[in-house]
């Protein structure tokens, strides 16, 4: 009895003490810096890829037009508003001619003036012409003498040159007319193609200087997207190539093309500029300046080893892949191509379709790090 | 032979197992505030692990960009990729702000990456899902600390990101969660507040005589534009050839482009040095002050131990058993006593304490070794109390009342 009394103490004793230190040796090896490190291992596919280019623009308008006065002076009237739907030759809008209608109408008097002055001159002219032909008759019948038809003749002379001047006084009047005529017209602000108003930069009554833009306007047909590129990351950017466009205020994916890229690029921010154009004019129009995401596709790829880009690391000053060899860790440096959006790279030298590759770590690796195989890092999402 | 403590122990097992666990769970939170102490550190050691970088060009005379505030030009980088032994640089930012998501929102620090691939200075070098960024706006890495999950849209200032990747152990030197997103937004973010911030920067610039002129048109434009752009940077990583020498190449860009230069080692100095000083001081008197508690503690319970069964030693003297034995017996007890608390504390601290802890605790195999052998020290001072007084027992109070 008492032997069985020991060998049930010595027995929960076990119970208790065994599992602890088996606890105490699972803890000891799979956790802290000794635990080997879980990854997940994937095998390089082979596959085509889509590169594809991702930018971010604004709305812009190929063509806007400021208008405002070629003068200084003061706003009379101003018809549009921002918003209006102008048509080519509509009158805006029109500066205070202030005394321009007075002096045009002083000029007319002026030009009526000069015509009197000429029909004067006309007269002078005929009535010297009949008098210098008389005396010219009276000469041979021997009535008067040769001094007087001299003079006769002088005077027609003169009537005659009288007549120019008041015709070129007359035409010269004529002119200056037309000159107040065109600056009054060119008073009135108008549209010089159908477009829309953007901006309506000043109301009437207010003075502005010559070049000042009282309105401001765009030609809606002509919207595009000024896109910008990480340089980095503009590789195979050229015209014609088919792009999608997110405008930040849709949700849906409008389509456009590349229409050009800009030859200068900035330097300061490091990015190439392209213009994207729309295939078709979205509807309703987007507000000038929205900010929209070009992805511009790029020819596919042919068919080539493609791994994932979270598995590409950097050790040592190359780049390569943690590859997995008879169960080993070995590190193989990798010459990389081109990439798409969706993290997939391909790899132009250095591992082979079919290898299997460490593609996410819970820590980074060493090629004497102890590892342990798993389907996830991540639980699934609940 | 007959192991005296070993028979003592089997008499009275549960108590002494119970004791054990006590002072296990005692000495699991010392071993835990030691990990803290290393998880501390190691944060520190993660950012610049993480960060890929061999030298950190920073604002001259800081201590930035972790322990201090530097900025500078985002396109020094030009510059110092010329230098020679330069392999590598990339720009970086740095910022530690609110990240919301949705109703909730999780301190982190922001990290803007440059436009490249992976294995570009600054970027997470390894994720545990997802992929890397692809995209130059609009995509974030984040720490699976944060509580993000892949697709999700984040909101960092203006702009909304969606988390496309995953990543583990990226820590601020504070134990931030770090999240990665393309250096133009980080600067963006970094500089343009909110839509209500910038639009009473608008309105104090427009009231501002100097720069609403009205004979010169357009220059409220352009200085409103100007106000608008940011082009700094917090720092710029540099890793260099495997032929030169840090310290070398750091002191070339020192010389020669008039920046401060910080190596991995004077990082690491300033990091765990300067940065983390205070809090590391604080857990070091935490750690001395349990380590004190938890040997005072293991003594009162062998004393404790040894008075219950005084007694019993009375009647081993009486039958002759000699000194040395009993002083064993109470010694093996108290190392048994200790041995067992060492493993409870050490399952306790790793598989309970380690993981709810909010900051990174790191269990280092060594100082696990250290620990067994302080606590086994610290059992056998302890015994020496109760060895004197059962040695001092009078036989003859085993016979008597």
């Amino acid at each position: 009895m008492k032997y069985f009394f020991v060998q049930k103490r010595t027995l929960a004793l076990i119970v208790v003490l065994v599992p602890m230190l088996a606890l105490f040796i699972y803890v000891s090896l799979r956790s802290g810096p000794l635990a080997p490190v879980p990854v997940t291992v994937a095998q390089v596919e082979s596959r085509s890829i889509a590169p594809a280019l991702f930018g971010i623009g604004t709305v812009e308008a190929r063509y806007s037009y400021k208008i405002g006065p070629v003068f200084a002076g003061r706003i009379k009237f101003l018809n549009v508003h921002v918003g209006d739907q102008v048509t080519a030759g509509q009158i805006l809008g029109g500066m205070d001619p202030v005394d321009l209608d007075e002096r045009i109408r002083a000029q007319d008097l002026a030009l009526q003036r000069s015509g009197s002055q000429l029909n004067e001159a006309l007269a002078r002219r005929a009535y010297a012409q009949t008098q210098a032909r008389r005396y010219a008759e009276l000469l041979v019948a021997k009535s008067t003498s040769e001094e007087i038809v001299a003079t006769k003749k002088f005077e027609l002379k003169i009537a005659g040159t009288s007549l120019t001047a008041a015709q070129n006084e007359f035409a010269r009047m004529g002119a200056e007319r037309d000159a107040l005529l065109a600056q009054r017209v060119n008073l009135a602000l108008v549209s010089s193609v159908d477009g829309l108003i953007t901006a309506r930069n000043a109301d009437p009554g207010t003075t502005m200087v010559a070049g000042q833009s009282v309105v401001e306007m765009v030609d809606q047909k002509s919207f595009w997207i000024n896109v910008r590129f990480a340089q980095t990351h503009a590789r195979g950017l050229s015209s014609d190539l088919s792009a999608q466009i997110v405008l930040r205020s849709q949700e849906s994916v409008l389509t456009g093309r590349v229409l050009r890229v800009e030859p200068v690029a900035d330097a300061v921010t490091e990015e190439m500029l392209a213009k994207v154009v729309f295939d078709e004019m979205p509807s309703p129009l987007p507000a000038i300046g929205e900010l929209t995401e070009v992805t511009v596709m790029l020819p596919v790829l042919p068919t080539g080893p493609v791994i994932p880009n979270a598995a590409i690391q950097h050790i040592d000053g190359k780049l390569g892949v943690w590859q997995i060899k008879d169960d080993d860790l070995l590190f193989t440096p990798v010459t990389l191509g081109s990439a798409d959006l969706d993290g997939h790279v391909q790899v132009l030298a250095g591992i082979q379709t079919g290898d299997r590759i460490v593609v996410y770590s819970s820590k980074a690796l060493k090629a004497t790090s102890r590892i342990q195989i798993v389907d996830r890092l991540l639980k699934a999402k609940s | 032979m007959i192991s005296l403590a070993g028979r003592d122990i089997m008499h009275a097992w549960g108590k002494f197992v119970f004791t054990g666990l006590g002072l296990g769970l005692l000495i699991g939170v010392t071993l835990s505030m030691a990990g803290i102490y290393r998880g501390m550190v190691d944060d520190g050691k993660a950012l610049l692990d993480n960060s890929g970088a061999d030298l950190w060009v920073v604002q001259q005379n800081t201590l930035g960009p972790y322990a201090e505030a530097s900025s500078i030009y985002d396109d020094t980088w030009r510059g110092i990729r010329n230098m020679p032994g330069v392999e590598r640089v990339a720009n970086v930012t740095y910022l530690t702000m609110q990240v919301r998501q949705g109703e909730r929102d999780v301190r982190a620090m922001v990290t803007g990456v440059t436009a490249g691939s992976p294995g570009t200075p600054g970027w997470p070098p390894y994720l545990v899902g997802g992929r890397q960024i692809t995209r130059d706006h609009y995509e974030a890495v984040a720490d699976i600390a944060t509580g993000f999950k892949l697709g999700d849209s984040i909101q960092i200032r203006r702009n909304n990101y969606t988390v496309v990747g995953l990543t583990r152990r990226m820590v601020s030197s504070g134990g931030d969660p770090m999240v990665f997103i393309p250096l133009k937004d980080a600067q963006e973010a970094q500089f343009l507040k909110d839509n209500d911030a910038i639009l009473q920067q608008r309105r104090r610039t427009t009231v501002n005589p100097v720069f609403n002129r009205p004979q010169v048109p357009g220059l409220l434009e352009a200085v409103i534009a100007s106000q608008s752009t940011n082009t700094y940077v917090n720092a710029v990583l540099v890793q260099i050839g495997a032929s030169y020498n840090a310290d070398d190449v750091a002191e070339s860009i020192r010389r020669w482009k008039r920046y401060t230069v910080y190596t991995r080692s004077q990082m690491e100095e300033i990091l765990v040095g300067k940065l983390i000083a205070t809090s590391a001081k604080q857990i070091g008197m935490f750690l001395v002050i349990l380590s004190i508690v938890s040997a005072a503690i293991v003594a009162f319970i062998i004393y404790t131990l040894t008075l219950g069964k005084i007694r019993e030693i009375a009647v081993l003297k009486l039958i002759g058993t000699r000194n040395r034995t009993i002083a064993g017996l109470i010694m093996q007890q108290a190392i048994a006593l200790g041995v067992i608390g060492f493993m409870v504390g050490k399952i306790s601290a790793t598989l309970l304490m380690a993981p709810i802890f909010p900051k990174h605790v790191l269990l280092e195999p060594l100082d696990s070794v250290f620990g067994f052998i302080a606590v086994v020290v610290i059992c056998i001072f302890s015994s020496i109390i109760a060895i004197r007084a059962a040695l001092k027992v009078d036989p003859a109070e085993a016979v008597g009342g």
